[in-house]
C-alpha cells in the first residue's frame, strides 16, 4: 500500500513532530508496547550539556562534581571530540524525552521511537524498575532534594553541605538495598514526614548511644554482648544514616537523599544491555514499519540506517576505537536474534532454545524484557549465533601468571563458557567489591568495622583509604576496613583514625 | 496523547552554579596556575582566558573499587586467530578494566585541563588587590549616563527621524510595489499599439484596454510616497558615563644603561598596573613618558620598543609629567597614578632635584606613586634619595626587582589590600 509520506525534507516543525509521534505511537501500540504517557521536550545543545552534567536528572541539586562533569564535557564538545547523545530519557511518569533542536526530522523520529517508546516501555515494565523505582514521584522527589539541599546551604553553610555530599558520593554505590523494596517517594509526604523524621531519628540514635560520655551521663553498659549490627549490613549509607551518633538531622536527611537517588539509578546500571538493546530493537522495528506503510521516504531511511549503524557498531578488541563491549550492539543483536529464533529457528536453535524456538516472537521478547536483568538475560538468551557474529572470546587475566590465556572462543566447545563468563561480567555483585558493615564496637572505642570479602583474589584499589576518611567523617569515630580472603583468613586491615 | 514542550527558552546555564562551585573548590590550585601563567607567558596577552590544569588525583572522587590484582575473565569481541588455550603476552598497561588493553592512544589522564574564561582569569589575578586611597571612588556610585549613537530603529520620536534612510526605504518599497503594475502596463501598451493597427479608437477592445491602462496607472498613483512603515529613526542609547577616571603615567628610563632585559621587566610591571587600573576605573588613560637626558611623551609602541642611547636625567621626566598634569588632567576630575621604572642610574646632582620635584610638585596630587628599581647590583643613588620620601608620603612606594620572576610578587606588594 502506498500512502502519502509525512514529510519530504529533513526540517522538523512542531506539527511534523506531532504527526510523526502519532504514527509512532500507533505502531508501538500495535506491537503491544505498554508505556507511560509521553512528554517530548525540545532543548538546545547547551541544555543537553547541562542535562549531561547532572547525570540525566532533570532537576539536580548543586554540587561541584556536576560542575566538573560539565567543564569536562564542555571542553570535549567544543573541541569536537564528542558528539552529544541524541537522547536523554527520564524514567518518570509522564516519561520525559529530550529532543535536540539541531537534529533533523529523521533523528527526531528515531529518538521518539527509541526513547519515548523503547526505553519508556522498558521503564514501565521491567521488574527491576517496577520494584525499585517510582516513576510517578521521582520528579517531585528530585525537586524536594534540590530545595532541601539549597536550604541547608543557606542555613549551615555551603562548605558543610559540600563536605557531607562528598562523603555520601564516595559511598553512593553502597547506598542501595539490593533485596528490600524501598518505600515510595513523594514530595508532600516527604516534606511532611521529613520534620517528624528528624526528631524521631535523633531520639533513636540517642537511645542507641546513651553510653557516650560526651553526650550523656554514663549509662549502664551491662548487656552489650549482642553483636551490633546483628547481621552484616550491605547498605552502608543506610546504616550510617540510622546509627551514626553525632550527625545532625539535616545531615541524615542529605545522606538519605543521596541514597534514594542512587537507589533510583541502580536498576539502570543493572540493565544497560537490555535497556539499550530493547530501545534499539524497537526504533529499528517501528521505523521499518513506517517505511513499509509508505509514511517515510527513502532518504529518511538512508539517514536513519546510517545513524542506526553507527549506534550498533562494535569495534573489534584490537581496534583503536575499542572500549569494551558496546551495550547497544550486544543488546540489539540479542533482541533481534530472539526474534529470529522464534520466527526461523535452525536445528541449533531447537537444541539450545527448545522452549522459545518457533514461539510468538513479540510475546517472547516481552517476557524477556519483563523478567530479566543483564546478567540473567545474557545467561538465558545469548545464542551461539550472536557469539559467532560478534566473534566473542574470553581472556583469563591472572596477576599471578606472566601471560594471559584464551579460555574459549566462538566454537562449539566455547559457547557455554562464553555465555556464562559474559553474564558474570554484567553481574554488579561480583564487579563491585563486596563490603559490608560488620561490627560496631559499642563498648570500646565506638569504631566501625567494614568487612571486604575478597573475590577472585582481588584487592581494593588505593582509593579505599580516601573513602575510609569519608566514612570516618560520617561515622564520627575511627573506622576500620578488613579484608577476608576466599579461604576465610583475615588478610589486611586498613584503619582511619579520627 | 503526547505533550510537546518547547524548553529552548528556559535558561541554558543550569550548570553555572556547579561550575562556580567547582572553581571555588579548587581555587588554590587554580590560583597557582594563574600565578604561573602570569610569570611565564608574555604579558601582552594577559587579558584573556587561561588553560588551567589540575592534577587529576586532586580532583578525582574516591569510591571503593577493585585494584589490578587477582584474576578475572573478560569477554572481548572480534576474535581473529586465537584458539582456545592460546597464551598471549600481557599487553602493556593492561590490567585496567575491560577494554583498556587495546587503547594505547591514551590521553594524558594525569591532568584535568579546562579553560578559565578571561573574566575568571583576571578575577583570580586581581583577587585581594585594592588600590590605596580610593577616595574618589565614591563618585563612581553616582552613575551618570550619556546618549550614544547605536544604529537605527524602526520606531522613535519625530525629531530623530533619519530622512535619508527613511526616503531610501520608501523608494525601495515604491519600486517593489509598482513592479507588477508596471509590467502589466508595458504589456498592455504593446497590445494597444498592436490593436490600433486593426481597430479604431472607438472600438470596444481598444476602449477596454485604455481603461485598464488608466486603472493600472491610478493604482501606481495610489502607492503612497512615504509610509509609516518606511520611517527610520536614529537610535541613541544610554551609556554609563564614567565618573571615576584615572590616568596612569608610565615613566621609564630608556637610556643606554637600560638593557632589553630591564626594559622587558619594566614593561611587564606597567602592563600589570594598567590591567589593574582598567578593572578599577571605568576609564583609564595612560601617558607614556620615556626619558634619557630629556623626556618625551610617546606612544605605546615607541615607549616599549624604541631604542635610545645616551645618559640619564630623571628630573626631565618628572617636569614633563608635572606639565602634562597641569595641562590635561585637572585633579578634581582625575585620579592620578604613576609608575616609574629605572635601573637607578642618574646624574648624581639630578637625583636631589628629582626628590625635590617629587615631594613639592608631584606627590601632593598623586593617588599613588610606585617606583621600581631594576638592578641586580647594589642600590643606586636615585634609590637613596627616594628612600627619604617613603616616610613623608604614605602613598609613595618603592621596590627593587632583580629577575623576571620577582615581578608578580612585587606587584602584589605594591598594591596589597590595606590592612586597616
Amino acid at each position: 500500500m502506498s500512502r502519502k509520506t509525512l514529510s519530504e525534507t529533513s526540517e522538523w516543525t512542531f506539527e511534523l513532530i506531532e504527526k510523526y509521534h502519532t504514527e509512532i505511537a500507533r505502531i508501538a501500540s500495535d506491537f503491544g508496547l505498554d508505556t507511560y504517557p509521553v512528554q517530548l521536550e525540545i532543548i538546545t545543545a547547551e541544555q543537553m550539556m547541562d542535562a549531561y552534567a547532572s547525570v540525566g536528572m532533570p532537576i539536580g541539586y548543586s554540587h561541584w562534581s556536576f560542575g566538573k562533569e560539565f567543564v569536562k564535557n564542555e571542553k570535549r564538545y567544543q573541541k569536537g571530540q564528542m558528539g552529544l547523545a541524541y537522547e536523554i530519557v527520564i524514567n518518570s511518569n509522564p516519561c520525559i524525552a529530550y529532543l535536540m533542536e539541531e537534529n533533523s526530522m529523521t533523528m527526531q523520529a528515531l529518538v521518539i521511537a527509541h526513547a519515548a517508546y523503547g526505553h519508556n516501555s522498558f521503564f514501565k515494565n521491567n521488574y527491576l524498575f517496577t520494584t525499585w523505582t517510582s516513576a510517578d514521584s521521582i520528579i517531585d522527589y528530585l525537586l524536594f532534594a534540590k530545595n532541601y539541599i539549597a536550604e541547608c546551604e543557606e542555613r549551615y553553610g555551603e562548605e558543610q553541605v559540600e563536605a557531607i555530599l562528598d562523603s555520601c558520593h564516595a559511598l553512593r554505590n553502597f547506598g542501595v538495598d539490593r533485596y528490600k523494596r524501598p518505600s515510595r517517594l513523594s514530595l508532600q509526604e516527604e516534606q511532611a514526614r521529613q520534620r517528624d523524621r528528624e526528631a524521631y531519628l535523633q531520639s533513636q540514635v540517642n537511645e542507641l548511644w546513651r553510653t557516650i560520655p560526651t553526650k550523656e551521663p554514663v549509662y549502664s553498659a551491662a548487656d552489650e554482648a549482642v553483636r551490633f549490627p546483628e547481621e552484616p549490613q550491605e547498605n552502608i549509607l543506610y546504616f550510617i544514616e540510622k546509627n551514626a551518633p553525632f550527625l545532625e538531622p539535616w545531615q541524615r536527611e542529605i545522606i538519605r537523599i543521596v541514597r534514594k537517588i542512587a537507589q533510583y539509578f541502580y536498576p539502570q546500571r543493572q540493565t544497560q544491555v537490555m535497556n539499550e538493546g530493547w530501545a534499539t530493537f524497537w526504533h529499528y522495528t517501528i521505523l521499518h514499519q513506517m517505511y513499509q506503510e509508505g509514511l517515510v521516504t527513502d532518504g529518511f531511511m538512508i539517514e536513519f540506517l546510517q545513524s542506526h549503524t553507527n549506534v550498533v557498531y562494535q569495534p573489534a578488541f584490537d581496534s583503536p576505537y575499542y572500549s569494551g563491549i558496546n551495550p547497544y550492539a550486544l543488546g540489539f543483536s540479542m533482541m533481534s536474534d530472539i526474534r529470529r529464533i522464534c520466527e526461523k529457528p535452525t536445528p541449533e536453535d531447537e537444541r539450545w532454545f527448545p522452549e522459545i524456538a518457533g514461539s510468538d516472537w513479540n510475546k517472547t521478547l516481552h517476557f524477556a524484557m519483563h523478567n530479566f536483568k543483564d546478567e540473567s538475560f545474557i545467561s538465558q538468551f545469548l545464542s551461539p549465533k550472536v557469539i559467532r557474529d560478534l566473534k566473542l572470546f574470553s581472556i583469563l587475566d591472572d596477576s599471578n601468571e606472566r601471560e594471559i590465556a584464551v579460555t574459549s572462543i566462538h566454537d562449539e566447545d566455547g559457547y557455554r563458557h562464553i555465555r556464562q563468563a559474559l553474564s558474570e561480567q554484567y553481574n554488579l555483585g561480583s564487579n563491585e567489591p563486596n563490603i559490608q558493615v560488620y561490627h560496631v564496637d559499642r563498648k570500646g572505642d565506638r569504631s566501625l568495622t567494614l568487612r571486604h570479602t575478597q573475590y577472585h583474589r582481588r584487592f581494593l584499589a588505593q582509593s579505599a583509604e580516601h573513602v575510609l576518611k569519608h566514612v570516618a567523617r560520617l561515622w564520627g569515630f575511627d573506622v576500620r576496613l578488613e579484608t577476608v580472603a576466599e579461604d576465610g583468613t583475615l588478610q589486611t586491615i586498613m584503619e582511619c583514625k579520627l | 496523547m503526547a505533550q510537546i514542550v518547547d524548553r529552548r527558552l528556559n535558561g541554558k546555564n543550569k550548570s553555572a552554579v556547579n561550575r562556580q562551585k567547582f572553581i571555588r573548590r579548587f581555587r588554590s590550585q587554580i590560583k597557582k596556575a594563574v600565578t604561573d601563567a602570569v610569570n611565564e607567558r608574555s604579558v601582552t596577552d594577559l587579558d584573556k582566558g587561561e588553560k588551567v590544569s589540575i592534577p587529576a588525583k586532586d580532583i578525582s572522587e574516591p569510591f571503593f573499587h577493585h585494584g589490578n590484582d587477582g584474576y578475572r575473565e573478560i569477554i572481548h569481541p572480534g576474535n581473529k586467530e586465537f584458539r582456545q588455550g592460546d597464551k598471549i603476552k600481557r599487553p602493556e598497561s593492561a590490567g585496567g578494566g575491560r577494554g583498556k588493553q587495546a587503547s594505547d592512544s591514551g590521553e594524558g589522564m594525569d591532568e584535568f585541563v579546562f579553560e578559565l574564561t578571561r573574566e575568571e582569569f583576571l578575577h583570580f589575578f586581581f583577587e585581594d588587590l585594592e588600590l590605596p586611597n580610593l577616595v574618589k571612588t565614591r563618585l563612581a556610585t553616582l552613575q551618570e549616563t550619556k546618549k550614544v549613537r547605536a544604529g537605527h530603529t524602526s520606531d522613535g520620536i519625530p525629531t530623530n527621524i533619519n530622512v535619508i534612510r527613511s526616503l531610501r526605504s520608501a523608494m525601495g518599497r515604491r519600486i517593489a510595489l509598482r513592479a507588477p503594475y508596471r509590467n502589466r502596463i508595458e504589456e498592455a501598451e504593446a497590445q494597444l499599439e498592436d490593436l490600433l493597427k486593426r481597430y479604431s479608437e472607438t472600438d470596444a477592445v481598444v476602449i477596454e484596454l485604455r481603461e485598464e491602462i488608466k486603472r493600472l496607472k491610478e493604482k501606481i498613483e495610489r502607492i503612497p510616497f512615504i509610509d509609516t512603515f518606511d520611517l527610520r529613526y536614529d537610535n541613541r542609547i544610554d551609556m554609563p558615563k564614567p565618573t571615576t577616571q584615572a590616568v596612569m603615567f608610565c615613566i621609564m628610563d630608556v637610556s643606554g644603561s637600560m638593557g632589553p632585559e630591564e626594559k622587558d621587566m619594566a614593561k611587564r610591571f606597567f602592563m600589570l598596573l594598567y590591567l589593574f587600573l582598567t578593572r578599577t576605573y571605568e576609564k583609564t588613560q595612560v601617558v607614556f613618558i620615556s626619558h634619557h637626558t630629556e623626556a618625551n611623551e610617546v606612544d605605546e609602541e615607541t615607549f616599549f620598543y624604541s631604542r635610545e642611547t645616551g645618559g640619564t636625567v630623571v628630573s626631565s621626566a618628572l617636569i614633563l609629567m608635572k606639565k602634562i598634569i597641569e595641562e590635561r588632567f585637572p585633579i578634581s576630575e582625575w585620579n592620578i597614578y604613576a609608575a616609574q621604572a629605572s635601573d637607578g642610574d642618574n646624574w648624581d646632582n639630578d637625583s636631589i632635584d628629582c626628590k625635590k620635584i617629587l615631594s613639592e610638585q608631584i606627590m601632593p596630587y598623586m593617588q599613588y606613586y610606585a617606583y621600581i628599581e631594576i638592578t641586580e647590583d647594589r642600590h643606586q643613588n636615585l634609590w637613596h634619595e627616594y628612600s627619604t620620601l617613603k616616610d613623608t608620603w604614605s602613598n609613595f612606594a618603592m621596590q627593587r626587582i632583580a629577575t623576571v620572576a620577582d615581578i608578580y610578587p612585587v606587584f602584589r606588594k605594591l598594591f596589597e589590600k590595606s590592612k586597616a
